[in-house]
């Protein structure tokens, strides 16, 4: 399984952590522990008086992007319980052609596991 | 009101290979939030959760869920629950002296408690509290009217101010139950139905649905509405998240929505970005509201709300009618409520709707049916003299028009002067009214309640309330151990209608359903001599499910159906009047906009702005020492309202209460990030952690609510240090509007501090 990786369009990620808590309850990580992370951009006042205020999903270095799940035909547990369904998974280059047709602030992330 | 099915629902339980029994089922707090019915699956092994997944077949929510559900396994299991009911002596109140008691003697002793108080001081002395949206809110009327036999059931929120102006304007202007975001949610395709057409604009004013899911409305639906280009006008003094994604942002004076909404009337009627047609055909007192909003120009509004009057015509334009094209749906918020000029904002937010044709159309605002539930009516079997010694109705005879409950201030009140009649029994129904949720002067409440003769609550965990007041404490389960329904909005607006379906038990707990049929048979054997109609759950809900014209047993299989309530234009058809005539349900059968109930109620049958009661304009002897304007009860993702403090993922996410405020005014107070502060006002203090963000107005600073310590020493006088982060404290009592509803949760003027380190207490 090489190249999958996990994709957000994090323009919609209203931070409501549930990937997080959704992680662990899937793989029983204990308090302090992530398989993913929603960290914030900002929010900060820039030029023009633009607020800069994003949430950023970071899979961490214990995503093993759901191997068990997967294999049994599951998608990935952050992305089943995502509340702004952000969350897409497969291998790189078909995440890649999704870039253009969500837009800005989408990330592609290629979890450590995967190497 | 035709539920839908999908084809081929996946079945309600299906066993893995290694026996785990997969059940399918939708939640409502505790724990969770709303009646919002979100798709969920437990996995249950040898009759243990052992795990909680979303339900992708779930037509709205389609497996998504907030963490509070997800962490569900770890509040089923937390060492604190309360799994059996408990006793303790009157005389123990306040401290942990909690003597497990069978069922049997709990029941016992209740009824026989009850029968005391009713023999000795009539029915009315009893009271049952209750809190917003758990569960408890769809029995508890029935539970005080039918089983109970009071008249007397309170909701201890100050000036009724979660629902009551909302629901004032709502019933007096169009006899809807309640008015919704147009999301398709009556369709099995929900926002993906290709003949829906998504509002133009969504107009938000006080309300933050992401975190909140208000009322049963599930917020994420609106994340799809603007993916697919639906543009946000928000309405908020905080610049949240949401904000950030908006078209535009009008960023307010807490307390001011009236003179916004009243000078966005101006611009319309004004520029005649009016839908003529619906005006003639459906609405009444067009031209004297027209005479009306004269008065209320951009530039006066713009002076009392802080914002630019060209804000305020840039947004009156894009809601404006264009002949049809475009529409706009209207989503509002229980910051609404929380001011005393509430019931006026309302009468704004429908008029705005109605005269620019956006009312019951496709992309506008839905126009709600009755709620199908025992609220409303519930009482009407008591004789006259019985219900009308509810506490209050003499005073604000509009909680009896609108709400067959008492008045929360003047419950108060009567609680401390025993004035008209003493009250001596408490039940509380599944609220937490000491922690800063509802009751504004929570000490008062406090020692007022002490005073009861006998006290009864039911919960899942000990909480500041229960340990300070209850003699009897009854164990709540969780909507993973029982069977019942949760429809959106009670059912009088589109969306889900779900099954809960049981899928374990743990301990002798027993839920809001489980628990009035199981007093209604105990009181009506032993007290009443009578024969309850419903000998279990089951046949309750079978009958519920009649009442509606569908069956239990086909929701339960199926899990979950789609509930149109009958689509658009509903007023054209006849589906609002009970009577099945085209119209609304008011005294003239149009669209109020000069109400003729609020008129007989005493108030000003058109919208009118005063300045807020307690700020600078009105107050300028309180600004000089109480300079900042405090708003409060802002949700976060991690709990719901008092709920969840104890479970260890949810706490992990947000710790501590923060209080909001801006970096400028911070520095100016000297008060860094992370500094515990102290919030003051002439009524009360509490203590959160300064939190230093620019998306505050610098004049405001927004305090978290529902704090309480379960990690703390629950015993009198600390109560789990309910007092310590208590902002409700800070809420003066019966500072309400004109027809008793209205408090000014959020619009406080305060100080703010850094705390002296002798005096810090997080
Ligand atoms: S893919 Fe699985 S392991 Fe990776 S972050 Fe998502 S839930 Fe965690
Ligand atoms: S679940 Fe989705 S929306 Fe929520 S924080 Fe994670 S990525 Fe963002
Ligand atoms: S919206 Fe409410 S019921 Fe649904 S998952 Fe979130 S907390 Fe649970």
């Amino acid at each position: 399984m090489s190249n999958i990786g996990l994709l957000f369009n994090y323009e919609w990620c209203s931070g409501c952590q549930s990937c997080e808590i959704a992680c662990r309850n899937e793989h029983g990580w204990p308090l302090g522990t992530w398989g993913i992370k929603v960290e914030d951009l900002g929010p900060m006042e820039m030029e023009g008086g633009v607020m800069e205020f994003d949430h950023v999903p970071i899979p961490t270095s214990f995503c093993d992007l759901c191997e068990d799940r997967v294999a049994a035909g599951n998608v990935p547990s952050c992305a089943l319980h995502c509340l702004s369904n952000i969350i897409e998974w497969g291998p790189v280059e078909e995440l890649a052609k999704r870039l253009p047709e969500l837009g800005p602030k989408t990330t592609i992330f290629l979890p450590k596991n995967n190497l | 009101m035709a539920f839908h099915y999908k084809d081929n629902p996946a079945p309600k339980t299906e066993v893995l290979d290694d026996g785990t029994i997969v059940t399918r089922t939708c939640a409502w707090s505790p724990p969770g939030c709303h009646a919002v019915g979100c798709g969920i699956k437990l996995f249950v092994k040898d009759g243990e959760l052992v795990k909680v997944e979303g339900d992708p077949d779930h037509q709205l929510t389609q497996g998504r869920l907030c963490p509070r559900c997800l962490a569900l396994k770890e509040a089923v299991y937390h060492p604190d629950r309360i799994l059996y009911p408990m006793k303790r002596a009157r005389e123990d109140r306040g401290k942990d002296k909690w003597e497990r008691i069978s069922w049997d003697e709990a029941t016992d002793l209740i009824v026989s408690e009850t029968e005391r108080i009713r023999e000795q001081y009539g029915s009315e002395a009893i009271c049952v509290y209750m809190g917003t949206g758990r569960e408890a809110v769809r029995y508890g009327f029935t539970l005080s009217s039918k089983v109970l036999r009071t008249p007397n059931n309170c909701y201890a929120q100050s000036g009724w101010s979660c629902m009551g102006p909302r629901q004032t304007a709502m019933t007096m202007m169009l006899g809807s139950a309640y008015i919704e975001l147009d999301y398709n949610g009556g369709s099995l395709e929900v926002w993906n139905d290709p003949n829906w057409k998504r509002p133009d604009y969504v107009f938000c004013l006080g309300k933050e649905p992401l975190e909140s899911n208000p009322d049963g409305l599930w917020g994420h639906a609106l994340i799809e509405l603007m993916k697919q280009g639906s543009k946000l006008i928000m309405v908020d003094p905080r610049l949240c998240w949401l904000a950030t994604r908006a078209d535009q942002v009008l960023q307010i004076i807490p307390g001011t929505d009236a003179a916004l909404c009243l000078a966005i009337l101006h611009v319309l009627i004004d520029e005649d970005l009016v839908d003529h047609e619906f005006v003639d055909k459906w609405c009444y007192g067009y031209d004297e509201l027209c005479e009306r909003v004269k008065e209320y120009t951009p530039e006066f509004a713009a002076q009392e709300c802080g914002i630019e009057a060209d804000a305020i015509r840039e947004c009156a334009r894009k809601l404006g009618y264009d002949g049809g094209q475009h529409h706009w749906s209207l989503l509002m918020g229980v910051a609404v409520d929380q001011n005393p000029n509430g019931c006026q904002v309302t009468q704004c937010l429908i008029a705005m709707a109605a005269i620019t044709g956006n009312l019951d159309v496709p992309g506008g605002t839905v126009v709600g049916v009755q709620m199908q539930f025992e609220m409303t009516g519930a009482t009407d079997f008591m004789s006259e003299e019985l219900k009308n010694k509810c506490i209050g109705w003499d005073v604000y005879p509009i909680v009896k028009v609108l709400l067959n409950t008492t008045h929360p201030d003047i419950t108060l009140e009567a609680l401390e002067t025993g004035r008209p009649y003493e009250l001596k029994m408490a039940w509380l129904d599944s609220t937490n009214l000491l922690s800063p949720t509802c009751s504004a002067q929570p000490k008062r409440w406090h020692d007022a309640l002490m005073k009861m003769e006998f006290t009864v609550a039911k919960d899942m965990f000990m909480n500041p309330t229960i340990m300070a007041l209850a003699d009897v404490v009854l164990p709540l389960a969780t909507w993973a151990e029982h069977d019942g329904i949760v429809m959106t909005n009670q059912g009088c607006q589109m969306g889900i209608a779900g099954a809960i379906n049981k899928a374990l038990q743990v301990g002798e707990c027993k839920s809001d359903l489980e628990m009035l049929i199981h007093f209604g048979n105990a009181f009506y054997e032993k007290a009443y001599g009578e024969e309850y109609p419903f000998k279990t759950v089951e046949e309750y809900l079978v009958d519920d499910l009649n009442k509606m014209g569908h069956s239990w047993e086909e929701l339960s299989e199926k899990v979950v159906a789609s509930n149109d309530i009958g689509g658009y234009h509903k007023h054209e058809r006849g589906l609002i009047r009970p009577d099945g005539q085209p119209g609304f349900q008011t005294t003239t059968g149009r669209v109020e906009l000069w109400s003729t109930g609020y008129d007989s109620l005493g108030d000003d049958p058109l919208p009118y702005y005063f300045p807020p009661k307690l700020l600078s304009e009105e107050r300028p002897d309180l600004a000089k020492e109480y300079p900042l304007v405090m708003t409060t009860g802002r949700r976060y993702f991690a709990s719901f309202h008092s709920e969840h403090r104890q479970i260890p993922s949810l706490r992990d996410l947000t710790p501590e209460p923060y209080l909001e405020i801006h970096p400028e005014t911070a520095a100016e107070l000297g008060i860094k990030d992370g500094d515990e502060v102290t919030i003051e006002n002439p009524w009360g203090t509490a203590h959160e952690r300064a939190h230093l963000t620019p998306i505050m107005r610098k004049d405001v600073v927004s305090a978290a609510h529902g704090w309480w310590y379960p990690e703390e020493d629950g015993e009198e006088p600390h109560l789990f240090g309910v007092w310590k982060s208590n902002v409700n404290s800070l809420v003066p009592h019966r500072v309400l509007g004109k027809m008793g509803f209205g408090a000014p949760y959020k619009q406080l003027p305060v100080k703010v501090y850094k705390t002296p380190v002798e005096e810090c207490v997080l």
